[in-house]
């Protein structure tokens, strides 16, 4: 088979159709030694590419890989690949879009947990890179005259993210990616909200109280301190502002604070 | 590049690291490596792995650039490409070299990006006068941004451009005489461009312009076959380097000298002293030629 080498060029345009097309013909123009069209010579580059792009998913996206096993994650990635094609070349940033692509998945629609567990292991990663910086010292509210505390803002810490979500996501990651324990049951019909923070070197994930999310949600969004605790309160009876505040202050969750007036 | 830059920076490369072995540094190895202070000549990363702000990559880089040299290898920056280089990425680069003051800094003859995508591979270039022309625009652009002498690596490669004018080593050759940039010779890439083209690598070598090399590269590749059921090797990086591969290498440090040379493991990679264990093998190969010089010169 294959036709003795033809002197048209192959542009990088047509290299790149036939990379991520593998119905496609191998380009014209790119030979074996004896001058012949090599599809599997070609091969091994569109291998290349869709492999160690699956791969670094694989790395990012360990319990989503573990929930649906190692073929069918690689099934996955591999549609993912092939719709949403890296646009750096720095594979840290890749798969940012993996989650929606995960919502709009029909043959996972029966496991709508799914998108959320990859959004926190997203929001891990993200916090995993982000800048260094020193979280606020938990001590400074104390130092505040007591009628400015419910003024407050937070200057939020860059490894910071919160993940809130329907389902179990903290029970589905913890048990499929850092601490696997086949004696725990797990329902993921339970709705948790984590923090994702990184004072230090270590990314820490902290399932938030009830009433929690709203609260930091409405701290990330730039709310004073009594505002936030307020629109909590309003949602959900049980908030409880001195543990919720405690646990993102020892968390990091912050880097600094400001008194508007 | 200004003529007076090319021959201070000719001056500096390598300076920083010693004509040892060394070895790709992967974040699994570098608390076994602290541990055991290994004596070992230099590490090299991958530049696009220290991209993100801040966190672990960082922290264990600065603990091993405070104690080792250290080679800055790009992936990604798609040298070969038919569009312009992406200006943030060669950013990047300009400041990682910045803030680690890598002693050697090296690139592909390869491109990876074309449009708006990232393939994360080094796809191969046609050996033209147009290209040629690209890469050598391209070279130059990277050396003034980021105010150094950068090395260019051979590529490994499955296929051939039917349409190519030149063989590689005219292409490398002129590349170098046009933009003043060193070469890093990948021993594992002449065995495998060989073997995939049936050429000689030793009569690929026997031609390389060693004036021109700063550093070299050794890995493993996996066999395969390829449409013909001729050998076709894969640079896979996920082993051991091949019996082959070292006499290639010998032969090279016997008749130059000794080289900075890297051992590359990426894939399947192997406990820290499996891979110490291969740089002490390069670490030997060198000693034995500089003291059968040093004989040769008494």
């Amino acid at each position: 088979m294959g036709t003795t080498g033809s002197h048209s060029t192959p542009d990088a345009a047509e290299f790149c159709r036939a990379l991520l097309d593998p119905a496609a013909a191998t380009p014209a123009g790119l030979t074996g030694p004896d001058g012949r069209t090599a599809p599997k010579r070609f091969n091994v580059y569109r291998n290349n590419v869709i492999v160690s792009l699956c791969d670094a998913l694989a790395q990012s996206f360990l319990a989503v890989g573990a929930l649906l096993g190692e073929d069918y994650f690689r099934a996955l990635a591999r549609a993912f690949v092939l719709e949403h094609p890296p646009e750096s070349p720095v594979l840290l940033w890749y798969g940012g879009e993996f989650a929606e692509f995960i919502e709009n998945f029909p043959p996972l629609g029966a496991y709508p947990y799914l998108a959320d567990v990859a959004r926190l292991e997203w929001a891990w990663l993200q916090s995993y890179h982000a800048a260094d910086a020193a979280p606020l010292d938990p001590g400074a509210l104390g130092a505040l005259a007591p009628e400015a505390v419910g003024e407050v803002r937070f200057g939020l810490h860059p490894a910071t993210r919160m993940i809130t979500s329907p389902w179990a996501i903290w029970d589905l990651v913890r048990l499929n990616r850092f601490a696997p324990d086949p004696q725990e049951a797990l329902d993921p019909a339970r709705a948790q909200s984590v923090l994702v923070s990184r004072p230090e070197l270590d990314v820490n994930v902290l399932l938030l109280r009830p009433g929690g999310d709203v609260f930091l949600g409405a701290l990330m969004r730039g709310a004073g301190l009594g505002e936030a605790a307020g629109l909590a309160l309003e949602q959900c009876a049980h908030f409880n502002l001195s543990e919720c505040l405690s646990d993102c202050l020892s968390n990091g969750a912050f880097s600094g604070l400001q008194l508007d007036r | 590049m200004p003529a007076e830059l090319k021959s201070q920076e000719r001056a500096r490369t390598g300076a920083d690291i010693p004509a040892r072995a060394g070895a790709g540094l992967k974040a699994d190895h570098v608390a076994a490596i602290l541990e055991t202070r290994a004596d070992i000549g230099f590490f090299e990363v991958h530049a696009e792995n220290y991209m993100g702000a801040g966190g672990p990559p960082h922290r264990q880089l600065e603990a091993i650039r405070e104690r080792y040299p250290l080679s800055l290898h790009g992936v990604g920056l798609s040298i070969g490409g038919e569009g312009a280089l992406d200006r943030e990425h060669l950013g990047r680069l300009a400041e990682l070299n910045r803030r680690y003051e890598p002693g050697l800094f090296s690139e592909h003859l390869a491109w990876s990006t074309h449009d708006t995508v990232y393939y994360n591979d080094l796809l191969p270039v046609p050996y033209d006068r147009a290209t040629l022309d690209r890469v050598c625009d391209h070279i130059d652009q990277v050396q003034e941004t980021v105010g150094r002498r950068m090395l260019l690596e051979n590529p490994s490669t499955y296929i051939a451009f039917a349409h190519s004018t030149m063989n590689e080593l005219e292409f490398l050759t002129e590349i170098t005489r046009r933009t003043g940039c060193g070469l890093l010779l990948d021993v594992n890439n002449v065995f495998v461009s060989s073997t995939n083209h049936a050429r000689s690598p030793e009569a690929y070598l026997d031609d390389f312009p060693m004036e021109a090399v700063g550093e070299i590269h050794l890995g493993g590749h996996a066999p395969d076959l390829d449409d013909e059921g001729r050998p076709l090797l894969i640079d896979a990086h996920d082993r051991a380097v091949d019996a082959a591969v070292w006499r290639l290498y010998e032969c090279v440090i016997r008749r130059h000298g000794a080289v900075p040379t890297l051992i590359e493991w990426d894939n399947d990679v192997p406990c820290w002293d499996v891979l110490f264990a291969q740089a002490e093998e390069a670490d030997r190969i060198l000693a034995r030629a500089s003291s059968a010089r040093l004989r040769q010169a008494g």
